[in-house]
């Protein structure tokens, strides 16, 4: 009623933006618009990242010099099951999909809102929820058990393991939420014209995610209430003192967290795949072989959880034909890389911040899918397991991947979030320190596994390992560096930033239609479905300062 | 029967010109839009519910792969009767429910309301001989892990009744808490295996998740049951009858498998 | 009956003679599973109760679940579900048959000493 209202009487008046449209922290906290929980979400996952990169700075500190400086190994075991626990259920998990993914997705299929807004925030507010668990945790004792939770330890711990255990549960209801919600709307909520190969990848990435979501998070979910119930009553089932199977808990756990690895990564490739065409301003190559290769991955993501079990007392059949099948998921990744790479050559290129985020991604995504290899082939894991070969391949995915294109993703929706541009320079020069910073971190761990060093360890006596790890921890705070750096430039442009164009990259896909930033009800019209890829008629107009479509015909162009 | 007459389903609302039915949230295009969006939503949910449970049947399987002995010996202490008699319980509530769907969907506001009410009276029902059965195995000290102590009488109980026909255990349970006539019974299926108590902690894991999820149902359906006697349900907007209905069948779904992968073991 | 019931935006409704038939079917069946369990079947046992249990499942989704009736992609949907639900199951299963013997070994071990 509201909506047919707005569109006939104030049709092109300027009407206030999703910010400003209405105040106060309840019509925050008790929204229903996509666009505000997604900023919510934003200013939530930041917060916890920060929370575990402290955790992380910590632990690296800690490793400068073998022996003792400020935690001892107790101390250590927290430090680094907290950062583990904060980054992936706070932060990984929830990062692409809820914040970027719920800003953007209604917008990119030109609709009002998700199908289900208030499951959206009532995933929100699971979310938070959640996370007071983990508050909890901090303050009563801690967590030392890894955040894999396995038995029999996590049994006997003398740590918060109930309230984490519970915590995590609570945040896998929020990401099932998300997980549904995404699902239908792409489903039933597509405009007229755009059919399923007419979308933009970036919603076939956050397709394949749901799916995922959907898929392996229950099974998270019984697996730490059977570890809430086994610590309660002692029930044998995965505690061996009685009786029970502990390699049954790390199936019972993998079946989630290996799918959950790609819960992490296919939204990553989703951004880079948007970004990757947008600044080289030439159709993304092989459109359905990326999106079929994101549907592929979320598949075949469930059919190799056991390679996290190949030391760990898992029978050798099934390590063979688990080791096996986890190649085959390197062939829908290469396709993806193989693609950018495609779309890249003869393009013209603008190195953007955002485009420097996504090569920095596509560079760094190859040096960590490479080194699984070695990890996904028996004989070798049995060698680097539990090493920091296997730390330094998992940051690179989950770091040099997934962070660096949240981050890309970050950069080029900010004008469309909050209406300002940022420092061009800044951003650049922050990206290009954490970029450093992060290899010098990461890559001398690779080196520094396949000598031996083992993961987890606060102490090391080798005078081998001491270069590595001072290297690392001179990496981790330019890391440190470079992401303060880019708060500092993002909040800068909030402020006195200029005004941002509605399409300031000159890309195809619908949510550069709506103003920047949008308003409540997103689009005035309905926009024209057009190809997503396809940038003839998109012009630099000086007047915006961005650009504008020559034509308002609808696209007739197909896939 | 008088269903006949109420066939005629009332004319599909006008799609756009019309005014918007208040029950069409703004950002569907109209009743349809909505109600196929929410059904896809609740098999979704049904999805991530099935892989819940499957952790559950996955422990079973496991366990009861490598360990039939454990499973043939402390099944025998279920009641396969009050089991027996929940499941039809379980079933009935679930023909309520389908019916209180096409009840909703006619537009019978009466049958609606009696429907609703007679389902949540199964689940409390059920709910109920669950709570007999518990209080049962805690009187028994059949508890899952470290709580797991049982009753002299109780193993008794079973070597009395394993001669007789399951379907009798129910009356013996009754005559459990009078342990002077049984001096003469000794357990037939010989000595107790080892890590009994296995067995009750996943049978306490899955009746009790699923108890809780039979529990849940109530409070939906009770919030159904307010709505439906306000009157907001009619044939176009009858969504979550529809979808809490998908929810409960799933619940005696999950049930059907209880049953006989827990009190029916030979 | 030919005139089948639609409700608005031509949803099936089911006939209270089916809902009644598939509720008989469903009490028969479980009447029928009780009963055999009384007998014994050997190793049939646990195939027996599952097979009853399955097709009281797929009574309960075909019908009072309108699966029949429903847009194809519910049905693709859960089972889609259940094929997961298999692999993960499977796997598990193989996997642990596959070192029970270790388990077994290990435990002799432990008693003899």
């Amino acid at each position: 009623m509201s909506t047919t209202h707005t569109q006939t009487a104030v049709a092109t008046a300027a009407e206030p933006d999703y910010l400003s449209c209405s105040k106060g922290w309840k019509s925050w906290l008790l929204t229903l618009d996509h666009k505000r929980i997604g900023v919510m979400y934003l200013i939530a996952i930041s917060a916890s990242f920060f929370l575990g990169g402290l955790f992380a700075l910590a632990l690296r500190l800690e490793l400068f010099h073998p022996g003792k400086d400020f935690v001892d190994g107790d101390g250590y075991n927290q430090l680094f099951t907290l950062h583990g626990a904060v980054m992936v259920f706070l932060f990984i998990i929830p990062g692409i999909p809820a914040a970027l993914g719920n800003f953007v997705l209604p917008l990119m299929l030109g609709a009002k809102d998700v199908a289900f807004p208030r499951m959206n925030l009532a995933s929100f507010w699971l979310w938070l929820f959640g996370a007071i668990f983990f508050v909890f945790v901090l303050a009563s004792g801690g967590l030392d058990t890894g955040w894999t939770f396995y038995t029999p330890y996590s049994v006997e711990a003398q740590t918060a393991v109930i309230f984490a255990a519970t915590g995590a549960f609570i945040l896998g209801f929020s990401s099932i939420f998300t997980g549904i919600n995404f699902i239908v709307t792409i489903h039933k909520m597509r405009p007229a014209g755009m059919t399923w190969f007419r979308m933009p990848l970036f919603l076939w990435g956050m397709y394949a995610t749901a799916i995922i979501q959907v898929l392996a998070t229950p099974v998270l979910g019984i697996t730490l209430l059977l570890l809430i119930f086994e610590r309660v009553t002692g029930a044998g089932i995965f505690d061996p003192h009685n009786g029970g199977d502990p390699i049954l808990f790390q199936h019972f756990f993998w079946f989630y967290s290996h799918p959950a690895v790609y819960i992490m990564i296919l939204p990553a490739m989703a951004i880079v795949s948007e970004l990757v065409s947008v600044f080289s301003r030439k159709p993304i190559f092989g459109y359905k072989m990326i999106a079929y290769s994101s549907v592929a991955i979320a598949l075949l993501g469930f059919l190799v959880w056991g390679h996290h079990m190949f030391t760990s007392g898992q029978s050798k059949l099934a390590g063979a034909i688990f080791s096996a099948l986890t190649f085959s998921v390197s062939i829908p990744s290469a396709i993806k890389v193989f693609n950018w790479l495609a779309t890249l050559y003869k393009g013209s290129i603008s190195l953007a911040t955002p485009m420097l985020y996504a090569l920095a991604f596509i560079f760094l995504f190859l040096i960590g899918g490479l080194t699984g290899l070695f990890l996904g082939t028996l004989s070798t894991d049995v060698h680097l397991h539990d090493t920091y070969f296997i730390v330094a391949h998992f940051h690179y995915v989950m770091v040099g991947g997934t962070l660096f294109a949240f981050l890309g993703g970050l950069h080029y929706w900010w004008p469309k979030m909050f209406g300002r541009m940022y420092s061009a320079r800044g951003s650049a020069i922050a990206c290009l320190v954490s970029f450093v910073g992060f290899n010098v971190a990461f890559f001398p761990m690779f080196p520094l596994g396949a000598k031996g060093m083992p993961r987890r360890y606060w102490y090391y006596l080798e005078e081998d390992f001491i270069s590595y790890h001072q290297l690392a921890t001179v990496g981790t705070v330019l890391l440190g560096c470079g992401l303060l750096g880019i708060v500092v430039v993002l909040l800068k442009s909030l402020k006195n930033g200029e005004r941002a164009p509605a399409n300031p990259w000159g890309a195809a896909t619908m949510e550069w239609e709506a103003a920047s930033p949008p308003i409540h009800h997103n689009f005035h019209h309905t926009p024209a479905v057009h190809d997503p890829y396809d940038f003839g008629d998109l012009r630099f107009d000086p007047a915006q300062g961005g650009y504008a479509r020559t034509s308002n015909a609808t696209a007739t162009a197909t896939h | 029967m008088t269903i006949a007459n109420q066939v005629a389903a009332p004319p599909h609302v006008e799609e756009h010109a019309a005014p918007r039915a208040p029950f069409i949230a703004e950002h569907f295009e109209g009743a349809e839009h909505q109600f196929e969006s929410g059904k896809l939503g609740m098999w979704i949910f049904l999805v991530t519910e099935i892989l819940f449970f499957s952790g559950m049947f996955c422990a079973y399987a496991v366990y009861r792969s490598q360990h039939p002995e454990i499973f043939s010996y402390a099944s025998q202490f279920l009641d396969s009767t009050m089991g027996g008699i929940n499941t039809v319980v379980l079933i009935c509530s679930s023909l309520t429910a389908a019916w209180s769907v096409r009840c909703a969907q006619l537009g019978q506001r009466k049958g609606l309301i009696l429907t609703l009410a007679l389902t949540i009276l199964g689940a409390f029902g059920f709910l109920g001989i669950k709570y007999v059965e518990y209080s049962h195995k805690f009187h028994d000290g059949l508890l899952p892990g470290k709580y797991y102590h049982v009753q002299s009488e109780a193993v008794a109980d079973v070597g009395l009744d394993a001669s007789i026909p399951a379907a009798t255990e129910g009356e013996s349970h009754e005559a459990a808490p009078e342990p002077a006539h049984d001096s003469g019974h000794a357990p037939v299926e010989g000595p107790e295996p080892a890590n009994v108590k296995i067995f009750f902690g996943i049978y306490f894991a899955m009746t009790g998740v699923h108890g809780l999820h039979v529990i849940i149902g109530i409070g939906v359906y009770v919030w159904l049951l307010v709505r439906a006697i306000k009157g907001h349900f009619r044939p176009d907007y009858y969504g979550p009858v529809d979808f809490t209905a998908l929810y409960w069948h799933l619940v005696d779904l999950i049930w059907i498998f209880l049953f006989p992968l827990l009190y029916l073991i030979h | 009956m030919s005139h089948e019931e639609h409700a608005a935006g031509g949803a099936h409704v089911m006939s209270p003679k089916v809902l009644l038939g598939i509720w008989g079917a469903l009490i028969f069946l479980t009447a029928l599973t009780v009963w055999s369990a009384q007998h014994d079947l050997g190793r049939i046992d646990l195939v027996v109760a599952m097979g009853i249990a399955t097709i009281k499942a797929s009574l309960v989704a075909l019908y009072f679940m309108h699966l029949r009736y429903d847009k194809g992609f519910h049905g693709v949907v859960i089972i889609g579900a259940l094929v997961f639900v298999f692999l993960f199951v499977s796997m598990v299963l193989l996997d642990r048959n596959q070192y029970q013997a270790d388990i077994d070994a290990r435990t002799i071990e432990l008693e003899a000493r």
